[in-house]
């Protein structure tokens, strides 16, 4: 196992270089617009430098690979640069945001799940029934749906019929934690009828698969109740490819997550990107995507890594 | 040498059109139905022009915020626009992008595919480890950022969707390659002394021609998707132009309270369309390449 961990973290090694190196070109492709941008706006601090000296102090007149190199060892120290804008660390813009995205996705992952799996087993051990046609419909019918519209008809129809909007503050989880589970249930279920739809669809097909297998025959046999047999023999082992999903979804749910903030009014870091976006702050754009796909990766590990736990022969084979 | 024996599990060269559309619709009436749902909604998108009762941005102050009516069958918006002329000229740009977009990610998909899977060997290993980090970026942040950039515009669009799924899909192409890079006839036409370039055109690529239309297929709904969020957001193409992404935000969001059908209709058009190309692709995937099922 720790063979395997130490292996699995090695290969991380060039995917992380290719990363930095996608997020450090993509935001610097055009370096001139900020300049341009701050100066045109009347900023104090910014209309009386001229355009070289601005240039230097934001260290943009140096070569790229010059500037690539400065911005990879500045954050291993921790050092993100300051915002363009507001000049407060871009490391600390991320710690405020970061953990309300986190909580809006797992809530959204664990919502997805309560959805799929019962419907997924229940799909799977009435194959090719009325209700299985229905459910395989409906997963479906869900991965058509776009979540921004989903979210938008939430926000819309209550208001005309019932009255009910929701709330347009955010409520932070330390000043009241019941109060802000209220407010991230909407968007997060929202979310997780999205993501539902594809671990639904994954769930069947492994069930359906293990279900085939001889052990469920002999448990079968045995005279064992159909319960025991769905949830303790297959449904077990029908899990590990449900949560390599869970995993691959990853990228899916921040993306959702940055729509569902927007809708929803919800400071996390798909607001603090947007924002950033609109003023051009390349610093928090910057932190923001590298933030993003390291968070997709530590998933992935963590994916990786859980299979050892989940399945025991993975554990002995390695 | 185990290169000898040819793999079972080959795939299966492309089928004649007739047969395979008789085929379909007697195996997958669903996903038939779905590709004729697409074939009318891309003839509503290339004779948007003539289908649309008026023009679509024209306005007109009387007839603002009308509930469906038979003149108005999607009822108006808060400047007396005609909200069906709108979601058929917002058909033509969704024809228009997920197309051009959809074409550009599959031909990027196949030549990393082909790249990688037949050349193999460190150029493979090193352009793996390339697109392990491209896919841990969620597609709709790079959407953000690109268009943060260059700005937003149905090019910039098109290019960067092409290029974002055209990344991701190049391992199902890679895979499909490596499969057939064994076949028999592959080592016949090396021994002869064929060129890469000959092997690839002539032996590879009409062996992997399944894959790739299911690639191309689900592809089109991918895009479409991406394209209507990143409008949601106001960073696709920008107003007037009326994309149905942009219609459910921006001044349409502000009024829905009023009317609920300006919110109905543009995503009922997307959820539709989106449905039906999935099915479609399904049912392709099924009847064409079996071995890519459950891979999405």
């Amino acid at each position: 196992m720790q063979a395997y961990i130490l292996r699995r973290l090695l290969a991380l090694i060039p995917t992380l270089f290719f990363a930095s190196v996608i997020v450090f070109t993509t935001v610097r492709l055009i370096p001139g617009d900020v300049i341009d941008l701050m100066l045109s706006q009347n900023d104090i601090s910014a209309s009386k430098m001229d355009r070289e000296a601005l240039m230097e102090v934001l260290g943009l007149d140096k070569p790229m690979w010059s500037q690539y190199l400065t911005w990879v060892g500045s954050l291993f120290q921790g050092d993100m640069g300051n915002s363009l804008w507001q000049s407060t660390p871009v490391t600390e813009r991320l710690a405020e945001r970061l953990p309300v995205t986190f909580e809006l996705g797992l809530l959204a992952i664990l919502i997805g799940l309560t959805i799929a799996l019962p419907i997924g087993v229940y799909s799977a051990i009435r194959q090719d029934t009325a209700g299985d046609y229905i459910a395989r419909s409906f997963s479906i019918l869900l991965l058509a749906v776009p979540s921004f519209w989903l979210g938008t008809m939430v926000v819309v129809i209550p208001s005309i019929y019932f009255g009910w909007s929701p709330e347009v503050s955010y409520i932070s989880f330390s000043e009241d934690p019941i109060g802000n589970l209220k407010q991230m249930l909407v968007p997060a279920a929202v979310l997780g009828a999205a993501l539902s739809a594809v671990t639904m669809r994954m769930t069947r097909t492994m069930m359906l698969e293990v279900l085939r297998q001889d052990y469920i025959r002999t448990a079968m046999a045995k005279g064992l109740p159909e319960r025991l047999v769905v949830f303790r023999h297959a449904l077990r082992n029908a899990l590990i490819p449900v949560v390599t999903l869970v995993g691959l979804q990853a990228p899916l749910v921040i993306g959702g997550a940055v729509i569902m903030e927007q809708i929803f009014g919800i400071p996390g870091m798909g607001t603090l990107l947007l924002d950033a976006v609109n003023q051009r702050d390349y610093p928090i754009i910057t932190g923001v995507f590298l933030v993003v796909g390291l968070a997709v990766m530590v998933i992935n590990l963590l994916v990786d890594l859980s299979y050892g736990l989940l399945d025991p022969r993975v554990r002995v084979r390695s | 040498m185990s290169a000898v024996i040819a793999p079972a599990g080959a795939p299966p060269a492309a089928p004649k059109p007739a047969g395979f559309i008789r085929r379909l619709f007697r195996d997958k009436p669903l996903g038939a139905a779905g590709g004729v749902v697409f074939l009318v909604f891309l003839f509503c998108g290339i004779f948007a022009d003539v289908l649309s009762p008026y023009g679509m941005n024209e306005i007109n102050p009387l007839d603002r915020l009308q509930s469906p009516s038979w003149a108005h069958p999607f009822g108006t918006d808060n400047l007396g626009r005609d909200m069906l002329s709108r979601c058929l000229h917002g058909a033509q740009l969704s024809v228009i992008i997920g197309l051009t977009a959809a074409s550009l990610a599959t031909i990027v998909s196949v030549v990393i595919g082909i790249a990688t899977g037949y050349l193999g060997g460190k150029f493979d290993l090193v352009t793996q480890r390339f697109v392990d980090a491209w896919m841990s970026f969620p597609e709709l942040i790079i959407l953000i950022v690109v268009v943060s950039v260059l700005g937003p515009g149905m090019p910039q669009i098109i290019g960067t969707l092409g290029l974002l799924l055209g990344i991701a899909g190049s391992r199902i192409i890679r895979s499909a390659v490596v499969s057939v890079r064994e076949n028999m006839y592959v080592h016949a036409a090396q021994s002869i002394g064929s060129g890469t370039f000959r092997i690839l055109w002539r032996h590879i690529l009409p062996n992997i021609m399944p894959p790739i239309i299911v690639l191309f297929t689900t592809r089109v709904g991918a895009v479409i998707l991406a394209e209507s969020g990143l409008s949601f957001l106001g960073l696709g193409v920008p107003p007037p132009a009326p994309t149905w992404g942009g219609l459910l935000s921006g001044s349409g969001r502000t009024y829905m309270f009023q009317g609920p059908w300006l919110a109905l209709a543009p995503g009922l058009c997307l959820t539709v369309v989106v449905y039906a190309t999935n099915v479609f692709g399904d049912a392709l995937r099924d009847l064409l390449d079996p071995r890519l099922r459950g891979s999405r």
